[in-house]
């Protein structure tokens, strides 16, 4: 799986957009990402891989932060959901283009 | 069973507006409800709206920016982590309140714009605002507010739906909202100057869905479909008091912004009692949650758990019964209305009757005979 084009950088230091926020809900007790109409509901990896979309992370520099928490999972496939899951949110124009 | 999780609540904090536009969502008799909400009131409904696992609150109106306590609803709406975004006509704002509202926590701003073409723009507003409106998109996007654009559709500017397209994206917009009229209220007494054809349909659609690609992970493009030329009906509001509350300036809940037509219920105001209570026991929102209320075509059909039977507000309007099948679906034994309007459309012009306090007033003196209008 390929990285979705960045334009000005060959490496992609994806930023959540300004229109979409990281939220607790209080009321299932897990994070949602809130942003105008609509909002998604995560799951237990997806808050982390978020909060470490601020623009300095690199997509290899998120899965070495995330892969601690996964022991005994091969990078590469840590790496295809990342990869993955940030192609989907920045479909729905949740990172900044 | 106990009430669904609402997720969205519509705050309607004034029926006043400096626009008196022709299509406008607010009753015809806006002008008999003057007695607003104070702050206080919003403070708590906000809170108690939190509470029931509200998430996102949408500041609207009338032109919410009226309200000189705007300023400290946002602030407490973002300490109760809500999403907040405002809905504006834009007329009343400028950099200084713009950068007030950033500074309070406010999230986002929907802005309205009427057409591309500012004299109609202008006509269908029933005031000066073209200019003013693009300049306030411009400062919206300087002070640093993502911005969604709206825009209602109708016979007068659907044609420039390519033109609405370009515009929005020039404008930095990062949703673009093309919402065919509903025809409640303002857009009901106005409905043979707004009804598009089934051409001018077909070509808008045709051009949404060639752009969105094009747009895709820049601008969202969203579009409103026309009912009145959909074989089945929208699924309302994601079905009647589930997720979606509104709540308007007088203090009433509603299920969506024109439930109050529909005689028969009763709609318990914030004022009277909680918002908790009234979401769970208000006789007006529960007349027509679930399934239990549906009448055939709808009671039997499988397509009753994605569009839950159409509008009912329509229902009433069109067929004169509130539990009925939304007349829009080609299953409803009254469908024949329907084709009457588009009929009627399509032959063109009426009269243009602008949302004003003359004119509502003038409007809520007749006698309310709205199946046979």
């Amino acid at each position: 799986m390929s990285e979705p084009a960045t334009g000005t950088s060959t490496v992609w230091r994806p930023r959540l957009s300004p229109k979409a926020r990281l939220r607790w809900d209080e009321v299932e007790k897990r994070y949602m990402l809130v942003f105008p109409e609509a909002a998604l509901m995560l799951n237990e990896t997806a808050p982390e891989i978020l909060k470490l979309c601020d623009g300095e992370h690199t997509v290899e520099g998120i899965v070495d932060s995330l892969i601690v928490r996964f022991v005994g999972i091969d990078r590469e496939a840590i790496k295809e959901d990342v990869v993955g899951f940030l192609g989907r949110i920045k479909a729905r124009g949740l990172l900044e283009a | 069973m106990g009430a669904p999780r609402p997720y969205t609540l519509v705050a309607e904090l004034t029926y006043k507006c400096p626009l008196k536009c022709l299509y406008c969502s607010n009753p015809v008799n806006f002008h008999e409800m003057r007695n607003e909400l104070s702050t206080e009131q919003w403070v708590r409904t906000f809170s108690e709206a939190a509470d029931l696992g509200v998430v996102q609150l949408h500041l609207s109106g009338g032109e919410p920016v009226v309200r000189k306590d705007l300023p400290e609803l946002i602030r407490h709406a973002r300490s109760l982590d809500l999403y907040t975004n405002l809905i504006t006509g834009g007329t009343l704002l400028n950099g200084e309140k713009l950068q007030l509202f950033r500074d309070c926590g406010l999230e986002h701003i929907q802005l309205s714009l009427q057409d591309t073409d500012g004299k109609t723009a202008e006509l269908v507003a029933g005031a000066r605002s073209y200019d003013k409106k693009l300049d306030v998109a411009r400062l919206i996007k300087q002070v640093g507010f993502p911005l969604t654009i709206n825009v209602v559709l109708h016979r007068l500017n659907i044609d420039h739906v390519p033109a609405l397209i370009a515009q929005a994206a020039d404008l930095g917009a990062q949703r673009l909202e093309l919402a065919n009229t509903q025809y409640h209220a303002w857009a009901q007494e106005n409905q043979s100057s707004l009804m598009p054809t089934r051409a001018q349909l077909d070509r808008a659609e045709g051009v949404v869905l060639e752009a969105r690609p094009r747009y895709q992970g820049t601008m969202e493009i969203a579009y409103v479909k026309a009912d009145y030329y959909s074989d089945y009906p929208k699924p309302c509001m994601g079905g009647w008091a589930r997720n979606y509350m509104v709540i308007i300036p007088t203090g009433e809940v509603l299920p969506c912004h024109a439930a109050h037509v529909i005689p028969g219920l009763h709609f318990d105001s914030v004022r009277d009692r909680s918002l908790t209570t009234i979401w769970a026991e208000s006789q007006g929102l529960n007349a027509f949650r679930g399934d239990g209320w549906m009448q055939e075509p709808c009671r039997s059909c499988p397509k009753k758990t994605f569009d839950f039977g159409g509008c009912r507000c329509q229902a009433f309007l069109l067929a004169g019964d509130a539990a009925a099948t939304d007349p829009v679906c080609s299953l409803s034994p009254r469908h024949d209305i329907i084709r009457a309007a588009i009929a009627k459309a399509e032959q063109g012009n009426g009269s243009l009757i602008y949302r004003d306090p003359k004119n509502s007033e003038r409007l809520s003196t007749r006698p309310l005979a709205p199946a046979s209008r």
